[in-house]
């Protein structure tokens, strides 16, 4: 592995990061007041995509750069977690487990079909 | 909402550089460790995931404990958790992980591996948080 391609997963990890910061302020509490939808949209959008990249041949370098360094940093496990606790502790419940129920099934299915997709190229 | 954002539809009235700037350094890093961890460790697809659980479990308790001790006013607070924590955690990959356990007919290791990740995710965060803010107090 190159020093070029690190220091590619370490540009596009950053601009993976950005582009998250900047949908989750276009999406945040637009839709609705409760339910963490930006980081949703972030975490669908990026399975679908890194399905999508899954489904290709694409590999070595270009799926570290675009899988691990890009589609990765865009998503985050970490964000997620923190607002279903929060929500959580602030005695909705129900709107926590939603939270993780709903990331996971749309998550699965957005992953499929981006594979899906992928594997038709 | 966004301290820097204006009316509900408009964006931000004015990107602080700086900001965006540490949220890219921070995610560069963050994206970097994962990367490197998951090269080291290659996982099948009959396998544990171990680099993507440890810096999902790891990322998660770190952002609880950033989250409550960092100040608003500080460049550390989007360096360490939308730039780092954001990017060293990854929700893509259990979901891709997943679909390819459940291919490999390990139904049983794919709902031990979503069922122990988001538990652990939510303990450690929870954990975090407290220790920050018990520390905070002394």
């Amino acid at each position: 592995m190159s020093l070029a391609v690190w220091v590619g997963v370490g540009i596009l990890g950053g601009c993976g990061a950005l582009a998250r910061f900047g949908l989750t302020l276009l999406v945040a509490d637009r839709l609705h007041p409760h339910l963490p939808l930006g980081t949703l949209a972030v975490n669908l959008s990026g399975a679908f995509l890194l399905g999508f990249l899954a489904g290709t041949s694409v590999d070595g370098d270009a799926r570290l750069l675009f899988g691990a360094g890009a589609i990765g940093a865009y998503t985050t496990f970490s964000t997620w977690m923190l607002e279903t606790q929060r929500i959580d502790k602030a005695g909705k419940r129900r709107i926590a487990v939603a939270n993780v129920v709903l990331g996971i099934a749309l998550g699965l299915a957005a992953a499929a079909l981006g594979r899906t997709l992928g594997q038709q190229l | 909402m966004h301290p820097n954002g204006s009316a509900a539809n408009s964006l931000p009235a004015v990107i602080d550089r700086r900001e965006l700037g540490a949220i890219f350094l921070g995610g560069a890093v963050g994206a970097l460790l994962r990367a490197g961890l998951a090269e080291a460790f290659p996982a099948g697809a009959a396998d544990w995931p171990w680099a993507t659980f440890l810096v999902n479990i790891a990322g998660a308790a770190l952002l609880g404990w950033w989250f409550t001790a960092l100040p608003h006013s500080s460049y550390r607070r989007p360096l360490l958790t939308t730039g780092f924590c954001g990017a060293l955690t990854t929700f893509s990959t259990v979901q891709v992980e997943l679909l390819e356990m459940i291919d490999a007919g390990r139904i049983g290791l794919a709902c031990l591996y979503l069922a122990v990740s988001v538990a652990a995710g939510l303990a450690g965060v929870h954990a975090a948080t407290a220790a920050a803010r018990r520390a905070e107090a002394t």
